[in-house]
């Protein structure tokens, strides 16, 4: 596959790590916060963190927007499905968070709702035309590369005045949780957790363009790599911030330049502006509601906002007690210190966000590197 | 002295509509309906000497050996795809199954469950298919039932297949023997038949080349015990891949695995199809490959005969047994580093995350 | 977040769809969100939609830069 089987060379990959391992300065360490769930990904499938010295410490950020969709909105999808009759259209990922009661999507479908995995909005909307007797409602998740998909969509059924098809936005702003990540308390003023750099997302930057990170950069003090999405991407990024950090550098680079501008996607941007627009706050699991942070369908297009549509109160549900998802999602905790974790908390069985979705820290911990065991991550934290 | 009798005048009998009629309810009832459906579609199929008894049993010869059986209950969708259908899957299932005990397979037994609606054209399709695959791989469908659901109740058609086979003496092939030290093998390409069915599917359209490589794998196996008859262990890796079934074995045997990603062989067409879903080639189901764990000593030898055989042309060996109370399968990446290989949590869905 | 997979464009389609190749696998995907996608492009795909072309040439420049980062300084650092 090309422009992928480059960036997965092994040989390139060992030497790059050799480098990373002679530059490193063995008196500090490096706290690379990754916000991106393909990173997440990647570095766990590649078994990244084996080829890294020890000085090197990913932390994982908020950047699946599945783990981070509060119960209260998978509750009311359900709710849609269940109580409005409604054909419900959804990506896979959601499909088996769980929600309150021990309720999910792929639950609610086993017993009757009518809920439908898609693998993209254009899908829903011809659900939707195939169907005109029913009401269709697509559940909208994900950063800002999903939202393009979704704001086509929207202009597509309003061209076709589709009358049975609405939208479930809960589409979610990257730059606005690195925000809330660095303004946390622990980091700007304690300095509890070292919090050194960043990874920045690769596919979210393709659309809003590297820009946005500029000012976390400045006013945190904080240098930003975007990174590409394949292992080598991931490798060179950690080399970049490394070299940013020894310098004392704190600025934004592009790594994933083959597919970032500075400007990133204009058409796409323009298309989502005129269809969406910021909600006041929004609630992200883990973090609590955040301001600014998300996007709600504009008046123009409220014809095709399910909230507006259909009568669907919200109601916070807060996770587990002892769920420690909000101080992992910060780099506050690694995985292994939540006391649930791998016990009662398991894929299987997911209590909170981080376990939810293979992206999840938990999640992308357990499947992959838990057999290293407690003594060898303590050694390398 | 009287003449022969007149043969009585028979009533005419319309032979089954096999081009456009469907399945009805009296097709199960036990009566005419059923008998015709019988007689004219699946005897004439399967056709062998037991079948023409019209028993509702089959009378076997007492093999001489260890009796191995084995069932498999067939519910894909769709019903046919690339490479197969429904009913070459359920013939192919059941001989690997009875197959990876290290036994010859004998006979076969088959159950059909019809939806009340059900296209004859289809059903005779599925049956020929059925009856094809069996007789290419020498085991006869020796007996069978038909019922039939209202329409609503069934997913078209859902088939039971049993098998029964013999396991010669000398050979002892069970989950549980995998010891520290031995050889992890596969017999080729992973991941075709879980592509080729979701290809197929609605909302994830794309078009591929691959075929599913559903297959009987009898034959190799037996080519494979004549080169290493000490094989400890032998799974097909079906629903849930490669990763589930030594995950399984593990578990039964109480130790870990180490496999090499570079060694196991996967097309480029299906990583690339895995790739544009988010889905783990390890993970997706194969209808023609085995898995074998033998004594490192046997390895080579092993490896050799499965070259030979068609069914085996791009066997692997992908790793080792090793010591580990944990059960865990640990896989060297292309890069050198180390992942966990886990088992499946629930069922694996595309994702866009 | 974003499983997107860079794909060759292979046609364009009617109502700004095109055919991409990935590794021999064929997929109709919505190429509205990328101005003047031809032929031949490579286009990163997500969730059935396009969102950006690829650069050949900075894909080139990484490559490049990739290999001489992995070398290993003479002196020590």
């Amino acid at each position: 596959m090309k422009y992928v089987d480059e960036f997965r060379d092994g040989k390139v990959a060992r030497s790059l790590a050799q480098t990373i391992a002679a530059e490193v300065r063995p008196e500090r360490r490096y706290h690379l916060m990754e916000f991106c769930g393909g990173h997440t990904h990647a570095i766990s499938r590649y078994g990244l963190r084996d080829l890294l010295p020890p000085e090197i410490h990913f932390i994982h950020g908020p950047g699946c927007p599945v783990c981070v969709l509060p119960i209260g909105r998978i509750d009311s999808a359900i709710e849609l499905a269940r109580d409005h009759g409604v054909i419900l259209c959804s990506y896979g990922d959601t499909l088996r968070v769980p929600a309150s009661e021990r309720m999910s999507l792929l639950r609610a479908k086993a017993e009757g709702a009518d809920i439908r995995m898609v693998y993209s909005s254009a899908d829903a909307l011809k659900i939707a035309r195939d169907n005109p007797g029913r009401e269709v409602v697509f559940f909208a998740i994900g950063f800002e590369t999903t939202t393009p998909p979704t704001a086509v969509a929207l202009r597509q059924a309003r061209a076709e005045g589709l009358k049975n098809f609405s939208v479930f936005a809960n589409h979610v702003l990257t730059p606005s949780a690195i925000q809330n990540i660095l303004e946390s308390p622990e980091v700007r003023e304690l300095g509890t957790i070292p919090l050194d750099g960043f990874i920045g997302p690769s596919h979210v930057s393709t659309i809003i363009g590297s820009r946005p990170y500029e000012f976390f950069a400045e006013e945190f003090q904080k240098p930003v790599v975007i990174a590409g999405f394949e292992p080598l991407d991931v490798l060179q990024s950690v080399l970049m911030l490394v070299r940013q950090l020894n310098e004392g550098r704190a600025e934004v680079e592009n790594q994933f330049s083959r597919a970032v501008t500075r400007e990133g996607n204009l058409k796409a941007q323009a298309l989502v502006a005129e269809v969406f627009e910021l909600r006041d706050r929004f609630e992200w699991r883990g973090l609590g509601e955040v301001p600014y942070s998300a996007l709600r369908i504009r008046e123009a297009y409220r014809d095709f906002d399910a909230e507006v549509r259909f009568d669907l109160p919200y109601r916070s549900v807060p996770d587990h007690k002892a769920c420690e998802c909000g101080t992992i999602l910060r780099g506050l905790k690694q995985p292994q210190d939540c006391k649930v974790f791998g016990t009662v908390c398991t894929p299987d069985n997911p209590l909170g966000s981080c376990m939810v979705s293979a992206e999840g820290a938990c999640a992308a911990y357990y499947t992959y590197g838990q057999f290293k065991g407690s003594a060898e991550v303590a050694e390398a934290s | 002295m009287s003449a022969n009798p007149k043969p009585l005048k028979r009533g005419y009998i319309r032979p089954l509509d096999l081009k456009h009629g469907k399945v009805e309810m009296s097709h199960g009832g036990g009566g005419r309906a059923m008998a015709q459906l019988i007689d004219e579609l699946f005897q004439q199929a399967f056709d062998n000497p037991w079948l023409r008894q019209a028993n509702d049993q089959a009378l076997l010869t007492r093999p001489e050996g260890r009796i191995v059986m084995a069932t498999d209950s067939h519910v894909v969708s769709p019903l046919f795809f690339p490479g197969g259908d429904i009913g070459s899957l359920s013939v192919h299932g059941t001989i690997n199954d009875v197959a990876t005990s290290g036994a010859r397979p004998l006979w076969l037994s088959a159950g059909f469950i019809l939806e009340e609606g059900f296209p004859l054209a289809d059903l005779k399709r599925i049956v020929d298919s059925m009856a094809a695959a069996a007789r290419e791989a020498g085991v006869p469908i020796v007996t069978g039932d038909t019922k039939v659901v209202e329409r609503g109740k069934g997913d078209g058609v859902f088939i039971n297949t049993t098998g029964v086979g013999v396991v010669p003496d000398g050979i002892e092939i069970s989950g549980d023997r995998a010891r520290p030290g031995d050889r992890i093998l596969v017999s080729g390409y992973l991941g075709d038949h879980g592509v080729a069915i979701m290809s197929l599917r609605e909302n994830l359209s794309f078009s591929t080349n691959i075929v599913s490589d559903s297959a009987a794998l009898h034959d190799l196996i037996a080519a494979m015990l004549r080169a290493a008859p000490d094989i400890h262990c032998l799974r097909d890796p079906t629903r849930g891949g490669l990763a589930s079934t030594l995950n399984e074995i593990a578990r039964q045997s109480g130790v870990g695995m180490a496999i090499r990603e570079e060694d196991i062989p996967v097309r480029e067409e299906v990583e690339a199809a895995c790739e544009l879903l988010g889905l783990d080639p390890l993970y997706v189901a194969n209808e023609g490959k085995v898995v074998a764990i033998c004594p490192a000593a046997s390895a080579d030898a092993l490896l050799a005969a499965m070259h030979i055989h068609p069914l085996g042309q791009d066997a692997a060996i992908i790793g080792e047994v090793i010591e580990d109370s944990h059960g865990f399968v640990q896989m060297e990446t292309s890069f050198g580093g180390r992942r966990n290989v886990d088992w499946l949590s629930g069922e694996q869905l595309p994702r866009i995350c | 977040m974003c499983l997107a997979i860079p794909v060759k464009v292979v046609e364009l389609l009617e109502a700004e769809q095109a055919l991409v190749d990935v590794g021999g696998v064929r997929k109709e995907v919505d190429v509205s969100l990328v101005d003047g996608v031809q032929a031949g492009d490579y286009v990163i795909l997500h969730v059935g939609f396009a969102i950006n072309r690829l650069d050949e040439t900075e894909a080139q420049k990484t490559l490049a830069m990739l290999r001489e980062m992995g070398v290993q300084p003479e002196a020590a650092a």
